[in-house]
């Protein structure tokens, strides 16, 4: 930046120069957040259709009974509805757990939604296998259902970690705007002397910061990128899907920064000039 | 027009301090007609800085009113006082160069915040720092400048912007005579051309060589010498 433009020398005031590269590792951060929470939304995605069902597997043999046993089942206790599981459905419900397999083998089943209230897995199992002999109650339900929960608390720890960042961010804003003030107090204090509003003055402070943190924050998230994308290949056989990453959320992030950094700086600048004559 | 009623002004204590505020001026009341010359004297540590600092708004009085370029400075609104501003050349007695910035950017910098066309910046500084016998001097970074080179280039800063006002503290006190003589020129070619000039300094040689009216300061007030006395002195 030429002097003409820059005659607070902001560009040679030290402490901003560690702007970009302190915003780049919290950008880093805030982009693997970012990435942490989409991933986590799309698992518990995933497993909201498994979650939702528990499932009853019957030996292969009883597959022409299975209206009966359907029947059966849906007798029990507890047990809301039991019906038994279109093969395509059922290909739906065990991608998670199996991906893409169409030659396999699948089991004749049966779906169960249980009553509202708390169910004993291991009781419910013992009265299915009563009723229809060789049948067994498939657990995968429960444990979708504790992943899903478990996916939830991911997706709101990222945005914790995320909102973390971004004060993280504010606060080292504010500590460079500060630094920077006292570095060019007496350039401040000259050019306000000379006529320049408080305005004038904030808005030099406040846009070179602004430009700082946004390149930083670019870098970061051109940093995360990669790492998100090979956690992404690691994930993609338990999410589905190809993977996708959070462009959209991560192309935010320069502006963001740059947003937060020109605000806090705006801020603190007027502050310190608030009793100048 | 410059204007100072019953004019008061005490240095706050410094934070912790249990000295209280330090009085400097107490009543002072003077009127400065637009585009008079005036010199303002008396002993160091006597006020003549803090008036000038009053006079160009660096510091806000602490009782009394002050009136400059025909603005009420007490009720003015604060937005309006950048404007104010930008009508006053100062020339500070410390020179408050940047120092990381060229001789000609230093010079250049009230125009810019003016928000003057670089063309026309251009020129002005190049007339300035030709006036001021530094025109070879223009890159070069005030630390490596001596103390009386800096001095005109704070001298040029103050005058480069044609101010209605130039407020002057010390201007001369790292020259030799004929840059001294060759600045008071300029004060005198400006003054004629309708800028109010205010001259603090401690240098009656100064003063003699440039005769005009002179406001002494004491115990916080000022007392006029007078125009005739000022006659008296050599041209």
């Amino acid at each position: 930046m030429s002097s003409r433009r820059d005659p607070l020398g902001l560009v040679r005031a030290l402490p901003a120069r560690l702007i970009p590269a302190l915003v780049a590792a919290m950008a880093l951060l805030a982009g693997l957040a970012i990435g942490g929470a989409s991933g986590a939304a799309a698992l518990a995605e995933r497993w909201r259709g498994a979650a939702a069902a528990l499932t009853v597997a019957l030996p292969p043999e009883a597959a022409p009974r299975i209206a009966d046993a359907a029947a059966r089942i849906a007798a029990l206790p507890g047990v809301a509805e039991a019906r038994p599981v279109d093969p395509a459905r059922l290909a739906e419900l065990l991608r998670p757990w199996i991906g893409e397999q169409p030659a396999l083998p699948l089991p004749p089943l049966i779906e169960l939604r249980l009553r509202p209230g708390g169910h004993d897995p291991e009781a419910l199992a013992a009265l299915v296998a009563q009723a229809v002999p060789g049948a067994e109650l498939e657990r995968q339900g429960i444990v979708a259902r504790n992943l899903r929960g478990l996916a939830v608390r991911i997706q709101a720890l990222s945005l914790l970690v995320l909102a973390l960042v971004g004060g993280m961010g504010a606060a080292v804003t504010l500590v460079a705007t500060r630094a920077t003030l006292a570095a060019r107090r007496e350039a401040i204090a000259l050019i306000y002397d000379l006529g320049a509003t408080r305005g004038d003055v904030s808005g030099r402070v406040a846009r070179r910061l602004a430009w700082q943190a946004g390149l930083g924050a670019l870098a970061g998230a051109v940093l995360a990128v990669p790492l998100l994308a090979a956690l992404a290949s690691v994930a993609a056989p338990l999410a589905g899907g190809d993977g996708a990453l959070p462009y959209p959320a991560l192309a935010l992030l320069p502006p963001a920064a740059a947003a937060i950094a020109y605000v806090t700086a705006t801020l603190s600048v007027r502050r310190t000039l608030r009793d100048a004559p | 027009m410059v204007r100072f009623d019953q004019v008061g002004f005490a240095y706050p204590a410094p934070e912790g301090s249990r000295i209280g505020a330090t009085p400097v001026l107490a009543g002072l009341s003077f009127t400065l007609e637009a585009g008079s010359f005036t010199w303002i004297l008396g002993p160091s540590g006597v006020g003549k800085s803090t008036v000038l600092r009053l006079m160009h708004l660096a510091l806000r009085p602490t009782a009394g009113q002050i009136e400059i370029l025909g603005v009420p400075v007490a009720g003015a609104r604060p937005e309006t006082l950048p404007r104010l501003r930008r009508r006053i050349g100062v020339v500070f007695q410390d020179y408050r160069l940047l120092p990381y910035l060229t001789a000609f950017e230093n010079v250049a910098l009230p125009l810019r915040l003016a928000g003057r066309p670089e063309p026309e910046i251009a020129a002005d500084v190049a007339e300035l720092l030709r006036w001021v016998g530094l025109a070879d001097r223009a890159d070069a970074l005030p630390p490596t400048l001596s103390g009386g080179e800096q001095q005109r280039i704070a001298f040029a800063r103050a005058v480069v912007a044609r101010p209605d006002l130039l407020v002057a503290d010390e201007p001369t006190g790292n020259l030799d005579a004929v840059q001294a003589r060759r600045l008071l020129a300029l004060l005198a070619e400006m003054n004629r051309l309708g800028t109010t000039i205010v001259v603090a300094t401690h240098s009656e040689e100064l003063v003699d060589y440039m005769p005009a009216p002179a406001l002494v300061l004491q115990g916080g007030q000022a007392r006029l010498r007078g125009e005739e006395e000022a006659d008296e002195q050599p041209a």
